[in-house]
Formats: structure tokens, sequence, C-alpha cells
């Protein structure tokens, strides 16, 4: 991966410690991109009323690598696609970047997500029927850009997480690893402001696992990406800047790791 | 157009299905093709020489005869400018399958009547004159490797021969062609003396099948029908006067309604392939739930997954019966053959036009449910597998 590739589908190099470029929540520098301000959500089930989050407070700023932990239940993926604009609070408000996402349309949503928002799930979700390169260009489609520049910054994307050589596979072709590194492509091809991954480890084995980490702690610091990392692996969470746990919808404790 | 990979996408999924659900389009488009220009050939006029030509017949069915001591009549009716008249013998040669029309018919008159069908003179005069004589058309003569001096063997299926023969043999005296190319369809039939037929058979002699009227202004056609029919109005045999274009749509309709048999079978064919196309792209997209979930994750609207879906269904359809119809194109001579030539086949613009307004009606009917349905799922939930 040359730097000038990487530039090219936008992707700052930033080799300075991010330490130097974010402040830490706690400090009063600039506003956080993500400010999340008594953020609650309550499913109701005929009479039964589930408060899945109880009024989250959170400001995650620019170039952070946040894990976010706690048991399975306790509404991690909840907060996390609240984030990421694919759920709206029903109390509290969100804003990212200083757009107030929580009072967006549905059709504004996706406009904002193609734009603003790279995605990685536990299963990698690629589109079978379609070779890796195809499926890093697709959130691509949403954008302006020429079929020969989707192509480009496709190949980049995938040369940027290792799997240059395996452009024309499709998703069965490739190992566990291999697909989510794809999805890490797919996700980064467009520039997101911000990364979100929902146990992105949570179907590899440790070895792989360890390869998408280290891809994703690359991206954040080389890139200056900003990622919130939903994950049950205390292993997995040392790659991130800071881990938080959530339980029964409350934040409950924050633990700077440092880089 | 960017979205066609996801289009492929979709339909490449499953490749035996889709290439399942293509063929059985196909197969309904063909059959569609086919039969629709069997029904617009039984609909359509078979010449537009005949304007001014009128058909009198039986007003109770078209197999009733009418005394030949009408004909004196028709021919003293103002307006009325030539008369003559045939019978239907139905005479097989060889095999029921070689089946074509075969008309006694009183040659002079039978001849001027028709212009169309143009034979040599010398052919003519042996026709005229020789009482066991018959022609045949170009077409129906080469079918059968026919040439004048022949003798043609028909086995009759109504009026057997009185010398107790099963067979009436005529002797081929000449071949007659169509004056124009669209009109090839009147070749493949044989004529023979009226005289011949009357006293050779047992059974209905002084009668005719049917009565050819020339009138002398085509404009005034219709009255001079109704003129004709007038005259033998309570009489023991009525009649019915026609344009020759209705006699030949009511002469179809005899075998049956074929644009009623045609739109039920449709009908039915369409009703399958709705539901059977309507449960594969409802499964299709049940399948694909993750997968549509996923797009909308990555910032596809509502409204580009609706289409999408829409569009699976279009291109399914649409390229399926593009098949068909093209299936049907390469069928329909075959079919034309197979009848002899009876049938004039052939997929015309607006077989096209209506089948291709089927698929995209058909389209829309089995793409737009599930579409719905993806344009309304939920992404937290669809992701959760909820
Ligand atoms: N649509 C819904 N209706 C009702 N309850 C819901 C709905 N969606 C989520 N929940 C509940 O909200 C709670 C939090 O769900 P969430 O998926 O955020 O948990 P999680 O922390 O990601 O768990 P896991 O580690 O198992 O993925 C769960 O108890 C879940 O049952
Ligand atoms: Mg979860």
């Amino acid at each position: 991966m040359k730097p000038r590739d990487a530039e090219q589908i936008g992707l700052n190099l930033r080799p300075e410690t991010m330490s130097e470029v974010t402040p830490t929540p706690e400090s009063h520098g600039p506003e956080p991109l993500v400010a999340i301000r008594g953020v609650s959500k309550v499913y109701e089930r005929g009479r039964q009323r589930i408060e899945v989050l109880h009024h989250v407070d959170l400001d995650i700023p620019e170039g952070d690598f946040l894990a976010l932990m706690g048991p399975s239940g306790s509404g991690k993926s909840t907060l996390l696609n609240m984030i990421a604009g694919l759920d709206l609070p029903t109390e509290g408000s969100l804003s990212v970047a200083g757009h107030r996402i929580d009072r967006m349309s549905s059709t504004e949503l996706a406009r904002w997500r193609a734009a603003n928002v790279g995605f990685v799930f536990q299963f990698y979700n690629l589109l079978p029927a379609l070779s890796a390169q195809k499926n890093v260009e697709l959130p691509l489609l949403l954008t302006r850009l020429s079929g020969a520049r989707r192509r480009r910054n496709a190949a980049i994307a995938l040369d940027l997480v290792g799997l240059a050589d395996r452009a024309s596979h499709k998703p069965n072709e490739l190992s566990g690893g291999q697909q989510q590194r794809v999805a890490i492509a797919r996700a980064i091809v467009s520039d997101p402001t911000l990364l979100v991954c929902d146990e992105p480890t949570g179907d590899l084995d440790r070895h792989s696992a360890e390869e998408v980490l280290t891809l994703l702690q690359r991206l954040n610091r080389e890139y200056g990406k900003t990622m919130i990392m939903v994950t049950h692996d205390p292993k997995a969470a040392e790659f991130a800047r800071r881990v938080l746990h959530l339980d029964k919808g409350i934040l409950v404790e924050q633990a700077d790791i440092g880089a | 157009m960017k979205y066609l990979p996801l289009l492929f996408a979709a339909l490449m999924r499953k490749k035996t299905r889709t290439l399942l659900t293509l063929l059985s389009v196909a197969a309904a488009f063909a059959l569609f093709g086919m039969l629709d220009a069997v029904r617009v050939a039984f609909n359509a006029p078979q010449s537009v020489i005949g304007i001014d030509r009128l058909i009198t017949s039986s007003r109770l069915s078209l197999i009733q005869p009418l005394p030949y001591a009408d004909l004196a009549r028709i021919q003293s009716t103002p307006g009325v400018e030539a008369v003559t008249y045939a019978s239907w013998f139905g005479g097989i040669y060889q095999d029921p399958k070689n089946f074509f029309p075969n008309f006694p018919v009183e040659p002079e008159s039978y001849l001027d009547m028709y212009p169309e069908l143009v034979l040599p003179q010398a052919q003519r005069q042996a026709f005229l004159k020789t009482r066991t004589a018959a022609i045949v058309g170009e077409a129906l003569a080469d079918l059968h490797g026919w040439k004048v001096g022949d003798k043609i063997p028909l086995r009759p299926t109504i009026y057997p021969h009185r010398d107790g023969g099963e067979v009436w043999t005529f002797d081929l005296v000449g071949i007659f062609k169509a004056a124009q190319p669209e009109l090839r369809g009147s070749e493949k039939q044989l004529l023979f003396h009226h005289t011949a037929f009357d006293e050779g058979r047992d059974i209905g002699q002084g009668t005719v099948g049917w009565y050819i009227v020339r009138v002398e202004d085509a404009s005034k056609a219709d009255q001079v029908a109704q003129a004709i029919d007038r005259q033998f109005a309570n009489s023991a045999f009525e009649t019915r006067t026609q344009s020759e274009r209705e006699f030949q749509l009511s002469f179809a309709k005899q075998i049956g309604d074929i644009g009623l048999i045609v739109t039920a079978i449709m009908a039915a064919v369409f009703f399958t392939l709705v539901l059977l196309t309507g449960n594969t792209m409802a499964q299709s997209i049940r399948e694909r739930i993750p997968e549509l979930a996923v797009l909308k994750t990555l910032g596809f609207t509502n409204r580009a997954v609706l289409l999408l879906v829409m569009a699976e269904a279009l291109v399914l359809l649409l390229l399926g019966g593009l098949i068909g119809l093209a299936l049907a194109t390469l069928a329909l001579p075959v079919i034309g053959e197979a009848s002899s030539g009876q049938l004039d086949v052939a997929m015309r613009p607006e077989s096209w036009v209506l089948g291709i307004g089927l698929m995209s009606t058909i389209g829309i009917l089995v793409g737009l449910p599930p579409a719905l349905k993806a344009m309304r799922l939920g992404i937290v939930d669809a992701l959760a597998g909820r």
C-alpha cells in the first residue's frame, strides 16, 4: 500500500500519534465528533416496557478507537446502531459532526450513512454473488464517481487490506478472515467519517481475528479513522484506545487503555 | 445502469432457480405467441379483393344446403351483377391429415367470380369442357407432386359415389396461381364440376352449399345483402347474406370461437405464471433479507431497494418473455407447414406489442409485493435476524 494511493480514496495519512490530534473525552477541546446526550431506547411489547438504553451520555472525539463491551443483551448493538444512524433513540439527542441525526428522516439518514458511515458486521455480510471487487464497489454506487474511478478506488481499498490478489474471488472462495477484510475495504472505500464494527472478530479464529484487529488499529492510527467497535473479547478490546462497558443499558465504567 | 451488477447479483444468486423461472416464462410466452398468431390468422381478412362479393348461405347453418332454384331469384335482385355457387364436398386425399378444401363449383361463373385465381387459357378451356375435370392451386399441386394429366382420387366423407364407389376420381386439367403472394392460401384448394357432383351423389341433388354474389356497387353491398335475404324471408329456406370476410369468420366459428378459446387458455397459463413467478420472487426476497438490509445499511434508500426488486421481476419477465416470443417466431413457420398452409400464421407486430405489455404487467404484478416488503424492511431487525 503506497501512501499516495490511500490518499486518492480520501484516506488522510497521519503518521503522528493520535493523542496529539485528538482530545480525550474529558478535555475541553472543540466539539466531539459524536455527541450523545441523554439517549434512551425503550421497546414496548404490549404492557411490557423494556428500557434497553438508559440516559446514555457519551462523547467520541475524532480519531478515537472506542471498544464497547458488556454482557449479552446490555444494549451494545442498539447503541452502535444509533450512532451509525440505523436506529433512532426514544429520547435524547445524537449529533455527529454537528448533524442531529436523531432528527433525520429515513431517506436523509440513508444519504447520511452513505456519506459518513462504514460498517463491519460479525458475519461479514458480503453479497455472495459478487466478487470481492464488486462488493467493495457497492458503496461507491451511491456516489457520483465514474465507473473507472469506482473500480480504481475499490482496487486501492482492497490493496489496503492486503487482498489485491483476491479481487475477482467470490466470498465463498475466501476464508472468514479474508471476507472480513473485504468487508473492511467496503467500509472504508467511500472514506466515511465513522467506522462502526459490531463484533468484527466474533466469527473468526484467533489468528484471523488478530489480522483484522491489527488492520483496524492501523486504519485508526495511520489514517485517523474514528472507530467504534462492539466486542465480547477483552483481547480484541486491547486494540482500542479506550474501552467502555455497558450494563443493562447504563455506561458503567470507562477505562483508558492508551495507545 | 451502474446498478446492473446488483441486479445481476440478485439473479445469479440461485442460478438454477433463475434459469427455471426464465424457462417457464419463456414457455408461457412461446405458447402465447403461437396461440395469438393462430387467433389473428383466424380473424384476419384473407383477401382484400372480395369487398364487392357477398356469400348467401342458409340462415340455419352453414352446412344446410339451399335449393338450386334460388339462383335465378338472387340473380334478378337489383344491384346484383353476377352469381355463382359452390358446395362443401369434404373429400379426403389419402389421409385425413392432408386436409384441403375441395369444392364442386360451376366452373365458368366461379372462375369469373374469382379473378384472383389465375389459370392459363388452355387449361381453363379444358376445365370447362371436361365433366370429370378438376383444377388445383399451385401450392397444393407442389405439396402432393401433382401435375396436369394426373388422376386424383378423393375419398368422400359425406357423399358416397352413386356407382358404389368409395372413391371419386378427378382428372387434373389445370393448375391455378394466386394473383398476389398474400393470397397464396387460396392455392390450397381443389375445384371440380358441380354437375358431376350432383350426378354422382345419392343425396341432396338440386341443392348448393352457398351462393357467391358480386354486387354492382361495393358501397351498396349491405342493401343488396338485405334485399336478397328479404326475398327468402319466411320461406322454407331462409338465407343469410354476408360479406366474404364475415363469411370466413363465421366459417371459422364453426370450429369454435378461436378468440375465446385462445383467451381462456392464455388466462389459465398466465394465472399459473403469476402464481409461479410470484412465489419464486417472494422466496428469493425472503432469502435475501440480510442482503437487502446490508444495502440499506450502506445507504441505499427505501425507494432504491423497491426499484431494485421491481427491476429484478421485470428483467425476469421481459427476458424470459422475449425469448419465448422469439421461439414462437421460429416455431410458427413449422406450424404453418403442419397445417398444410391452411393457417397463415406468423408473429405480427401486434403480438409483440401485446406480449411486451403482458410481460410488463405480470412483472409489476409479481414484483410489487416483494418490492414493498423489501422497502418496508427495518434494518436493525433484519440485521439481527428478527
Ligand atoms: N425490536 C426489539 N424489540 C424488543 N426488544 C428488543 C428489540 N431489539 C432489541 N431488543 C432488546 O434490546 C436488548 C439489547 O439488545 P442488543 O442487541 O443491543 O444487545 P447486545 O448488547 O448487542 O447483545 P449481544 O451481545 O447479544 O449482541 C436485548 O434485550 C434485546 O432483546
Ligand atoms: Mg449485539
